[in-house]
């Protein structure tokens, strides 16, 4: 993966910083508008949870949990509806985007999970969870990291396929059998969402962890004096 | 090697980065009251269309085995039909009118001599809910035929003896799983589920599938959709 790297020299103090171009536009644009469409997909979404706060049946209906309004976004289930059925198609291109950006750019390598990351992954969570030593930092994404991001990209698609599940039982009744049927699906989807919140969790605990300069990086794309090697 | 930079000429670069991300913005037009509501009509609206692009004419809805079924008595009634409507079923017809050949008002006796069709489909609810269950009734396709509808038509509209009113596209009405329902579990339509007759609709959400029928009609433009689609909800709501 060829990275593009300068080194910003300060004429008068001769003082050298480098600086990585990590994060392309594409992935930039995909990554701040979806975070806004998750957010109200979110909020939305547990407002229409809220017309049946249950998985199980309507007679006698026992309700799960009663979720706080003011956690929710639409004020009434017709509202939600609406905000949720125009931003599933902008979440949806936002993935679509995405994928088919960081397959046909080749960037998919710098964050997709594969075999030979899988080595890296235990001195992670010892360093994260158990005060372990700091694994030296070679690339863009640790291995932990890239585990995150693309278990995170496969709960989008999870979300999609289990929403359109139940948004269309009957067109796509193959999606909905293959789930266990509507019923099973609406859960889900839940459980889905919440594995997205706990992914993002995490992700903003790690943003402040690692302070400004990583925060900055994904806006202008550029990550001023990385932890990794600047080739 | 890296190429080299000023720091100044690094800002002007990371500046163009930033501002390569206005479109984002874009979003916060969400956040304006005025524009919220047309956007997300559009965004409703586009929902729509797509459900109708995906409604298949030939696809039947899955039905289910008699033990799949949910019990009579567990088949949730809305609140909303509390209410008697106070339907007087020895004066009852259906009164039809619009695009067909032979308006008037027709009996149940003369929707009952139409071919009976059983069927065990789910019934879903906007809210979430599901159930199972057991319904019979004449394909409203065949009533359709026999009232001499103009099938080219757009629409096909419903009145209720509440307040209810509803509209259909042409496809799901022809569909052969849509039923002018007189039957539940094998027996004859209870008050609460809308006797004597109700639009039952296993391709659509609960909603559009009305109670207490006393109107029908046949036309292209709509006046008005139904009685939850006009505050708000989704107007095709195909399942």
């Amino acid at each position: 993966m060829a990275t593009r790297a300068i080194a910003i020299e300060n004429g008068k103090t001769g003082e050298v910083t480098p600086a990585v171009y990590e994060h392309p536009f594409v992935v930039r644009l995909c990554h701040w508008v979806n975070a806004v469409a998750l957010f109200v997909l979110v909020g939305s979404g547990l407002q229409i949870f809220r017309a049946f706060p249950s998985f199980g049946a309507k007679i006698p209906q026992e309700n799960l949990i009663n979720w706080p309004k003011s956690l929710t976004l639409g004020g009434w289930l017709g509202g939600a509806l609406q905000w949720h059925l125009t931003f599933m198609w902008i979440y949806i291109a936002t993935g679509l985007l995405y994928i088919g950006y960081q397959l046909f750019s080749g960037n998919y390598k710098q964050v997709l999970f594969a075999r030979r990351d899988l080595p890296g992954v235990w001195p992670m969570v010892r360093h994260y969870f158990f005060f372990g030593p700091k694994p030296p930092t070679r690339e863009a994404y640790n291995p932990l990291q890239k585990h995150a991001y693309t278990s995170a990209i496969g709960l989008g698609v999870l979300s999609v396929l289990t929403g359109l599940a139940i948004w269309k039982p009957v067109q796509l009744s193959w999606l909905a059998w293959l789930m266990g049927g509507f019923h099973l699906a609406r859960l889900w989807h839940f459980l889905v969402m919440w594995a997205i919140l706990a992914f993002v969790f995490g992700h903003l605990v790690m943003v402040v962890l690692h302070g400004w300069n990583n925060f900055m990086s994904m806006f202008t794309g550029w990550k001023k004096d990385p932890e990794y090697p600047s080739k | 090697m890296p190429s080299r930079m000023e720091p100044s000429k690094f800002k002007s670069l990371t500046r163009r980065e930033l501002l390569k991300l206005t479109p984002v913005v874009a979003l916060g037009a969400f956040a304006i009251p005025q524009l919220r509501e047309p956007l997300l009509k559009a965004g409703l609206g586009f929902s729509d269309w797509a459900s109708a692009q995906l409604f298949r004419t030939g696809h039947l809805a899955p039905t289910f085995d008699d033990s799949d079924l949910t019990p009579f008595d567990k088949f949730p009634i809305n609140d909303y039909d509390v209410n008697d409507p106070g339907v007087d079923f020895d004066k009852w017809t259906l009164t039809v009118g619009g695009g067909v050949q032979k308006p008037g008002d027709y009996t149940l006796a003369q929707i009952q001599a139409l071919p009976k069709v059983t069927q065990n489909t789910r019934h879903v609810c906007v809210e979430g809910w599901d159930v199972i269950g057991r319904f019979g009734g004449a394909r409203l396709s065949d009533f359709l035929a026999m009232i001499g509808a103009d099938t080219t038509a757009r629409f096909i509209t419903v009145e209720c003896a509440d307040d209810y009113y509803e509209s259909l596209d042409m496809a799901t009405a022809m569909h052969p799983q849509t039923l002018l329902c007189y039957e539940m579990y094998d027996r004859p339509l209870t008050r609460e589920h809308g006797a004597p007759l109700r639009l039952q609709i296993p391709t659509k959400i609960g909603y559009k599938q009305a109670k207490y029928l006393t109107d029908l009609k046949v036309g292209n433009v709509l006046q008005k959709v139904g009685y939850w689609e006009d505050q708000g909800y989704s107007e095709f709501y195909g399942l």
